[in-house]
């Protein structure tokens, strides 16, 4: 049972702001997928180590040596809100 | 009939100029009537071609020299706007190129075009796009599949001889099918994934589409191999996968060909009997048909619903408004600027897979849905080790249907998961496939066949497909 609440706190974790009829909707389309996806319950998966990478790659490093940028001009004019040496937000602290 | 890439590319090499072929593909991409084409990119493709005719007159010789080729909308090209099919993205401007397409102009190609697809990849029909559906050039009132489908209907509508998707669950493989042109997934790693926008890392691959198998399994040559800049890439040598055999006898004679019975349940007549013609015709070739079954193949779309939907729910978390894309008009805080431009930027499909996907990786949650997907997965890759070991290739359907209509699938999401029922197992488990057309049923629309072969065998799944290609004629 999902109810919107719960569709409210994953829209919160997930930063997403939904009216209350997406809420709704999302509510009956998370119900319908997770009932279909129940059926996982039906392998026995007991000692079965989890496979989260057919590459079987683990904490793969590479040397620490610099490379070439993306100049900043660049990156910043890229972004939807700035001045010429920063990205602009709301001010998220208060005098 | 198109040409193929290898033919303009010997043209090429033979002194024609590059401008000739990408300026016909140019003017056909701007002239598409399918809403295959996102954007064209006139001046950088031009650019190129002049910089690839100086180089041959140097004496180079290029595998894809001039070869016009348009990449799927998420797929980074420096100068280009990429946008992953996606509001959210709007006005960002790449400012560096995904490595394989940096392989591909390095060999030659010239990137004239982006093409349509599903938000972020996610759908099976092209309709979940901010750009509106992409029609499928062989009916038009029917879906291409998706989510790769504008570089499907490039193709299939002869604007390019190749084009470059990405598959998750059968995003290749599944619009190829639908449209009756050859789409590569190759083993995962093969190819650099460095500046595709992510979806599911886990199993994202790049690879092409194409007229025929020669010009995928060239594409191919030319992307693989280890980047630095994707630590999955693999350092792999994928053999000589440009020399395919030329007659079916010296490309199936003796090859084992695995099949699943259970595969034959559920499909349309047409592409049942399709699969039961491509049966007979390979015997006759002389490959050894092998019953095999993949016992947990049935619970690939649960399992991929939740791995695929929670890799994206951590992907997507990049858009939030601030360093690029669309950002919310009306927000009086920080915190409403990431979930009202997500909120606005982001699409229904995309909307409930991040939420799906945080569900699933949420406290309380994660055992019984992440945790217990991957365990499955492994399961599904153990039957693939024990299917390979009686079989070199299997061979079933690549779709169970041909292209369905517009419209036919949206209200439902779950029937539109369905459509993929027999590409998601290959992702999991990190194998190649491919879809090869085999006829058509009997509305006219393409049915492609799918065949995959153990991870790093692209060679034999190359050699294999276009065995399948010849029986095909």
């Amino acid at each position: 049972m999902i109810t919107d609440d719960n569709v409210r706190h994953l829209a919160k974790l997930a930063s997403l702001h939904l009216d209350d009829a997406t809420v709704t909707r999302l509510r009956g389309d998370l119900e319908s997928i997770v009932g279909y996806v129940e059926q996982l319950s039906q392998v026995d998966t007991t000692g079965v180590e989890p496979l989260f990478n057919v590459s079987g790659a683990v904490n793969v490093t590479r040397a620490d040596v610099p490379g070439p940028l993306i100049p900043t001009p660049q990156v910043l004019a890229l972004a939807p809100a700035r001045n010429e040496v920063a990205i602009l937000v709301p001010k998220v602290v208060e005098r | 009939m198109t040409t193929t890439a290898r033919h303009i590319a010997a043209a090429v090499n033979a002194g024609a100029n590059p401008r000739t072929a990408v300026a016909e593909a140019l003017a056909k991409a701007k002239a598409d009537t399918h809403n295959a084409i996102v954007r064209t990119c006139d001046e950088r493709a031009l650019a190129a071609a002049d910089a690839v005719a100086k180089r041959v007159a140097a004496g180079e010789r290029l595998p894809l020299a001039g070869v016009p080729v348009a990449i799927k909308d998420n797929l980074n090209l420096a100068g280009i706007e990429v946008t992953a099919g996606s509001k959210i993205l709007k006005g960002y401007v790449a400012p560096y190129t995904a490595t394989a397409v940096e392989r591909l102009e390095a060999a030659g190609a010239i990137i004239v075009a982006t093409t349509n697809m599903d938000e972020f990849a996610m759908g099976s029909s092209n309709e979940t796009s901010a750009y509106g559906p992409v029609k499928n050039p062989v009916d038009p009132t029917r879906i291409p599949g998706g989510s790769s489908g504008g570089s499907a209907a490039a193709v299939a509508a002869g604007i390019v001889p190749l084009a470059l998707g990405s598959d998750t669950g059968g995003s290749i493989r599944q619009p190829a099918s639908l449209t009756g042109t050859v789409g590569l997934k190759p083993t995962y790693g093969s190819v650099s994934r460095y500046g595709l926008i992510a979806y599911g890392s886990s199993l994202d691959q790049i690879g092409p589409f194409s007229t025929d198998v020669a010009d995928s399994a060239l594409a191919l040559q030319v992307m693989a191999g280890k980047d630095p800049r994707d630590s999955t890439s693999a350092d792999r040598d994928l053999g000589a996968i440009g020399n395919l055999p030329t007659t079916p006898a010296a490309a199936l004679k003796g090859l084992r060909v695995g099949f699943v019975a259970a595969h034959e349940e559920g499909l349309a007549p047409g592409v049942r009997a399709r699969l039961q013609e491509a049966k007979q015709r390979l015997t006759a070739a002389g490959a050894v048909l092998v019953p095999v079954t993949l016992p947990h193949e049935r619970f690939a779309i649960a399992a991929y619903y939740i791995i695929a939907t929670g890799e994206a729910s951590s992907n997507l978390s990049r858009f939030d408004g601030i360093r690029y894309g669309h950002r919310t008009e009306t927000a009086d805080s920080l915190a409403q600027v990431y979930g009202k431009s997500r909120a606005e930027g982001f699409g229904t499909e995309v909307q409930r897979r991040i939420i799906l996907g945080t569900y699933v990786l949420s406290t309380g949650y994660y055992d019984a849905y992440y945790k217990k997907a991957q365990q499955v997965r492994r399961k599904i890759v153990d039957d693939y080790a024990n299917a390979f070991t009686q079989c070199d290739v299997l061979l079933g359907p690549a779709s169970p249907t041909t292209a369905f209509k517009v419209g036919e699938k949206t209200s439902d999401p779950l029937q539109m998961y369905l459509s993929d029922i027999f590409t998601i197992a290959t992702n999991l488990a990190g194998v190649p496939g491919i879809s090869v057309p085999f006829g058509t049923d009997e509305q006219g629309l393409p049915v492609g066949m799918q065949l995959q072969a153990p991870i790093g065998n692209d060679q034999r799944l190359l050699a294999a497909a276009a065995g399948i290609e010849l029986l095909s004629r």
